[in-house]
């Protein structure tokens, strides 16, 4: 294999680790708060129908984010309540907005386009262009480093930029400020945190909400960026591989981000059987690294792999004991 | 004499759904001074001081702090006006470092570094001012309990309060322990900090407090000068009557060796070394007692012999060997060799709090062949059953059909009760007996495990109650650590020895 | 204490969240520019206005029941099975393999074949996540959502490979053989002399389906082991003292849950399809869990939610035949009931309780 079909392989898995990438942080700010969202799915469908439909609307791929961002918040306040304000199942509750996402986009979309459940293409500055990098077309032809630079780092969405900054960002809010500091703590023993003054619900709404303007751009990146427009499931499991990645990084900001990336390598691997029969000489099943996200997962949770110990109120509404 | 009080609390009522935990309640608390509030389980003390601290709201009522009328809707005013609360069970961040956790809520700004970096130099005055000595690095669950007691007190004192409320806080400490606690509490108050002080031991009342109130089923009974008053008058302003502790009984007839004990281990989950080498024995017809402080082993050695901890060394029951780990390591195993367990949570293992109270009565026995019709349970002959059980053990009200968290404490246990003694066992295991049991139930329970002895049954008593365990044991032992610290006879010994052993320090080494 | 009478738990709540799920739906339609009352009586009409309406949504019934006891049988143990799905595409699997290989002389014994398959399949899926909770403690929804991908892709590996027919382009088996056919609701009512329609797929799994529901009932409240299961699910830590096995309760109330989730496939594969297809369970899997939450894990509840759920699921497909509302109408219903009687069961409950909590204080002054 040479090395310009490596860099494509590697190029296509930026693009493809990218969602999984800002659902994964979505996710990790959430459950570091205590509160478990399955809905990861549903807020990325959400978003990328609601962000393709105002992108094609207004021809503004960033009117989409914005409009993508608001219908995954939506969401995540329902969750909120249910989870937070009336103490119910949050994996219940994941479960029904999953559906929920499911239902109304095609639903809207049928009787907003009458397309059959999806949006005209977007095209244009509906869309979120690449971007290239200063000099990239430049420094082209400088062996090895040059492809590297022109084919890999260079020419991508902002919102793919924007993903690989939110890792440092998200372990610096986590590590070095107060409001990560309560929001490990809420996640841990709300108790203390209501104990010592600080409200657990404002805590664990704000979480909420950061998980769901994540998964607002995830969604948006889905339906504007990697593909032209919303069709009917698009986000096509992705939330859940997401979740699975989160449990791989063990909660943590950078495994989260090697986690997608090995995931959105599998993926990129299963867009390209030519690659793999060539790399190893003979063919492997597309379905096999479809679903070998799972299949990892399963290996971790079973513990064999080093424990993935969850945040210790993970999952349980807070009430104050009798 | 015109100084305001530090706090007082004027008609607080507060209700949890149609239970009324606390009804029109007054006090008043003299700055600098320790003020004990003394109550049986369930008096509502910690919600009295739970409502002070802002964790719950009162229905009705009004606080003055300093003499000035306030609103404490949550724990951040609760702070603000200078009060700080150290909670029965610590709310504490485990994985956390003990200075994380002193900053949590108080932090300067929104980075972390310059406000860690301040609550490390404070941390240190404060340490040298009371005598607070903490490892500021060391992480919540890899330090003892009365470290982490002394993190709950200096979050307190880090946030500046000038009023330490204490919910039980010996609980969880041995006797020497709990000395140099109250050693803490006076260099407090003599800086000029107002304490209060929860507990339901009668000793610590009238060795370190000024003033005292008394709680009895939601309502404020007496407030008194702790040195114009004395045990026996609190004892009977907490139950409203004069109290018993002594419960009279026959010399013990005692047979054959029941139960035997050898070299017993258990490691727990995480590593640690729980019982360390345990040996004894009970023989039929007498109650050993084994008395310790929370936590020194006494829960995993119940487990162990109830069926659902694993263990190693050997256990005996009439001379025939029990499996410890292997498939007939089960309570159901246990049951078929003649041992039945009234276990110290009655809440969490002893009862199913939403299953009826006949659903309850088949717990643990429910593969009975009298309970079966063939593939099927029997329900009517086990409610039949229940009812009989009620009658004999007085349990109100004799409702079968109720669940069992409708029941009072105190019927609750005599529902478990009446389930383990009527199996007519061989050998009893009972853990905390009493806990959270009015008055009227205690003696009906004591009376019925002395009756069961006097049947000539072996029993197995465990409670941290030093009264409880002199007052029915023919034999006393002590743990500690996970060891055996002795035996004793209730006649040659006394709460001091006991004190003593319970802390690990046998008579040859006070000496 | 209960502060609420037992009637008003069981009916009143569910009552109450089902109206609220309605309303909002009615709301959806309204804002899609359709009107409510014409969508309901399209529903009514083409899901109860004939026999072949009927055999519709007993058939989507008769698969809602199987799920929808699967998930209340794992909830009794506190267990959140939510991969019914999978488990069903495998149980589709084990029907297909039976009918397929093995030449079955009559249909009743095929049924009897495919019962057990079904269910072996079902419950062999369900093992290894419920084994993983037991022994590793890994948590059980999130294996169980990785088991419903991995069965969805091994079921495509199998049915583009070495389960289709030669010269076929479809991802599917061959027709099953003649014999392994069950009996429709025309047959079986038709032996009573009692007139029902001949196209619709309901068919005698039904019968199976009310059997298994009285099955499910007897066992959680009449057998010791349904006693253990539902002391396990209340108290784990009372569970042990009991002697009760964690181990085994995880393991086999996922079994029997995997094995009902399973057996939904007579239904759909053998009953109605006769060959198996992609996505044969189209969701049925996790339409349990609004079944189960809605009939409050009780088999009675599970066996009325179902149908109610075989109604919507048969009038949303009549509403897309008819109005330019989408099939989809449907899974917007399914969520807001799961949300309702699921994720926000406080917010219906906690305001009844202070209601029956007033009045009960009322009473008592009175007295």
């Amino acid at each position: 294999m040479d090395l310009l079909t490596f860099l494509q392989v590697l190029d296509s898995t930026m693009r493809l680790a990218t969602p999984l990438l800002l659902a994964c942080l979505a996710g990790l700010y959430s459950e570091r708060a205590g509160i478990f969202d399955i809905g990861l799915e549903g807020k990325m469908l959400a978003a990328a129908f609601l962000s393709a439909a105002v992108a094609f609307t207004t021809g503004s791929a960033w009117l989409g984010l914005l409009a993508g961002i608001g219908a995954s918040l939506a969401l995540s306040a329902i969750h909120g309540l249910a989870s937070i304000t009336f103490r119910g199942n949050q994996l219940i509750s994941g479960v029904a907005i999953n559906f929920l996402a499911a239902g109304l986009t095609v639903v809207v979309a049928q009787s907003w386009f009458g397309q059959g459940g999806r949006t005209p293409q977007l095209a244009g500055a509906a869309r979120f262009e690449p971007i290239t990098l200063p000099f990239a077309d430049a420094l082209r032809d400088v062996p090895v480093l040059g492809p590297i630079y022109y084919e890999l780092i260079s020419g991508h969405t902002a919102l793919v930029y924007l993903a690989l900054l939110l890792v440092p960002l998200t372990w610096w809010v986590l590590y070095a400020t107060r409001f990560g500091l309560r929001m490990r703590a809420v996640g841990e023993n709300p108790a203390a945190v209501d104990t010592a003054g600080v409200s657990v619900i404002g805590l664990r709404y704000a979480a909420v909400a950061i998980c769901g303007v994540l998964c607002g751009i995830a969604g948006t990146y889905l339906a504007t960026a990697l593909q032209a427009g919303f069709v009917k499931d698009m986000s096509a499991g992705r939330g859940y591989i997401a979740l699975a990645a989160l449990i791989f990084a063990k909660w943590r900001p950078w495994y989260a981000l090697y986690a997608c990336l090995l995931f959105g390598f599998l993926q990129a691997l299963a867009l390209r059987p030519d690659v793999i029969e060539g790399a190893l000489g003979f063919k492997v099943n597309g379905q096999l690294l479809d679903v070998l996200p799972y299949i990892l997962t399963v290996i971790i949770l079973a513990g064999f792999v080093g424990k993935a110990i969850p945040p210790r109120a993970g999952g349980a509404p807070y009430v104050k004991e009798r | 004499m015109t100084q305001a009080p530090a706090i007082e609390l004027k008609g607080i009522s507060k209700a949890f759904g149609p239970v009324q935990a606390n009804k029109d309640i007054s006090i008043r608390v003299m700055p600098g001074t320790i003020h004990g509030i003394i109550g049986e389980n369930g008096a509502g003390k910690s919600t009295l001081m739970s409502i002070l601290y802002g964790f719950y709201k009162a229905d009705k009522g009004e606080i003055f702090i300093a003499g000035k009328k306030v609103q404490i809707p949550d724990s951040q005013a609760a702070i603000a006006a200078g009060i700080g609360m150290v909670f029965q069970h610590f709310k504490l961040v485990e994985n956390f470092t003990v200075l994380e956790n002193v900053v949590l809520g108080a932090e300067d700004s929104g980075l972390l570094r310059p406000s860690l970096a301040r609550a490390r130099r404070e941390l240190k005055a404060l340490a040298e001012e009371y005598g607070l000595n903490v490892e500021p690095d060391a992480l919540i669950e890899d330090i003892g309990v009365g470290m982490q007691q002394r993190v709950e007190i200096l979050k307190a004192l880090y946030r500046k309060a000038d009023i330490l409320i204490l919910d039980e806080p010996t609980g969880v400490l041995t006797p020497a322990e709990a000395d140099q606690f109250f050693r803490i509490l006076e260099r407090l108050k003599a800086e000029g900090k107002t304490i209060i002080l929860i507990t339901h031991k009668l000793r610590e009342i009238m060795e370190t407090t000024d003033t005292v109130s008394v709680m009895r089923r939601g309502e404020m009974t007496a407030t008194v000068k702790t040195s114009e008053t004395s045990p026996a008058e609190l004892a009977e302003l907490m139950v409203g009557r004069k109290v018993l502790l002594r419960v009279d009984k026959a010399p013990a007839k005692v047979g054959a060796t029941v139960l035997e004990v050898k070299d017993l281990n258990v490691t727990d989950n995480k590593g640690v070394h729980r019982l360390k080498g345990i040996n004894f024995h009970v023989k039929a017809g007498e109650i050993l007692g084994i008395a310790g402080v929370a936590g020194n082993g006494q829960s995993e050695l119940l487990e162990v012999l109830g069926g659902y901890e694993k263990a190693t060394g050997s256990i005996t029951v009439n001379g025939q060997t029990i499996d410890l780990t292997g498939t007939h390591s089960d309570g159901r195993s246990r049951r078929a060799r003649g041992i039945a367990h009234v276990p110290e949570d009655r809440q969490r293992e002893g009862l199913i709090m939403d299953f009826t109270a006949w659903e309850n009565v088949a717990f643990g026995y429910h593969h009975d062949p009298k309970y079966q019709r063939g593939i099927f349970m029997d329900n009517a002959a086990i409610k039949d059953d229940t009812v009989g059980k009620m009658e004999r053990f007085d349990v109100r009200p004799p409702d079968p059909k109720l669940a069992a968290k409708s029941f009072s404490g105190g019927n609750q246990q005599k529902i478990v009760l009446a389930r383990e003694i009527e199996r007519n066992p061989d050998l009893l295991l009972i853990g905390q007996p009493t806990r959270g049991v009015d008055i009227g139930a205690i003696e009906f329970i004591h009376q019925q495990i002395v009756a069961l002895r006097d049947q000539g049954k072996a029993i197995l008593l465990v409670s941290v109650e030093l009264e409880e365990i002199l007052s029915l044991s023919d034999r006393i032992a002590v743990m500690f650590d996970g060891r055996m610290m002795g035996e004793r006879l209730p006649a040659q010994t006394d709460e001091k020895e006991l004190g003593l052993m319970m802390a690990g320090i046998t008579k040859g080494e006070a000496a | 204490m209960d502060v609420m009478p037992k009637w008003a738990d069981v009916v009143l709540i569910p009552l109450i969240s089902l109206i609220l799920a309605a309303t909002l739906s009615a709301i959806v339609i309204l804002a899609i520019g359709e009107s409510p009352t014409n969508a309901l009586k399209i529903m009514v009409d083409g899901a109860l206005g004939s026999t072949y309406g009927w055999g519709y949504t007993l058939y989507y019934a008769t698969n809602f029941i199987f799920t929808g006891l699967a998930v209340s049988i794992a909830f009794h143990a506190r267990m959140f099975n939510i991969g019914g799905e999978g488990q069903a595409m495998m149980g589709g699997l084990g029907v297909a393999l039976v009918c397929m290989f093995i030449p079955w002389p009559h249909w009743s014994l095929a049924l009897l074949g495919g019962i057990v398959a079904a269910a072996v399949f079902g419950a062999a899926w369900a093992a290894i996540p419920a084994f993983l909770q037991a022994k590793r403690g890994s948590h059980i929804v999130i294996t169980t959502i990785m088991f419903n991908f991995i069965a969805a892709a091994l079921l495509n590996y199998l049915l583009i490979g070495a389960l289709k027919p030669q010269g076929s382009m479809e991802p599917a088996t061959g027709k099953f053989p003649e014999a392994t056919h069950l009996p429709n609701l025309h047959d079986v009512l038709g032996f009573f002399g009692i007139e029902f329609s001949k196209a619709a797929p309901a068919n005698i799994t039904f019968f199976v389906a009310i059997l298994a529901c009285v099955a499910v009932w007897a066992l959680i409240w009449r057998t010791k082991l349904g006693y253990e299961l539902r002391a396990f699910g209340h108290s784990e830590s009372a569970a042990k003292y009991a002697g009760i096995s964690p181990t085994k309760i995880i393991m086999v109330s996922m079994l029997i849950s995997g094995g009902l989730a399973g057996m939904m496939a007579i239904n759909n594969v053998q009953g109605e399809a006769e060959r198996l297809v992609l996505n044969a369970v189209e969701g049925a899997g996790f339409i349990g869990i609004a079944v189960a939450l809605m009939g409050r894990s009780h088999p009675f509840g599970v066996f009325l939610a179902a149908i109610l759920f075989g109604f919507l699921y048969q009038g949303g497909a009549e509403l897309a035949l008819w109005t330019k509302i989408p099939r989809e109408m449907i899974v917007v219903i399914q969520a807001l009931v799961i949300l309702f009687t699921g994720a926000l069961d406080n917010m219906v409950r906690m305001p009844l309780e202070r209601a029956f909590l007033a009045a009960k204080r009322r009473n008592k002054g009175a007295a």
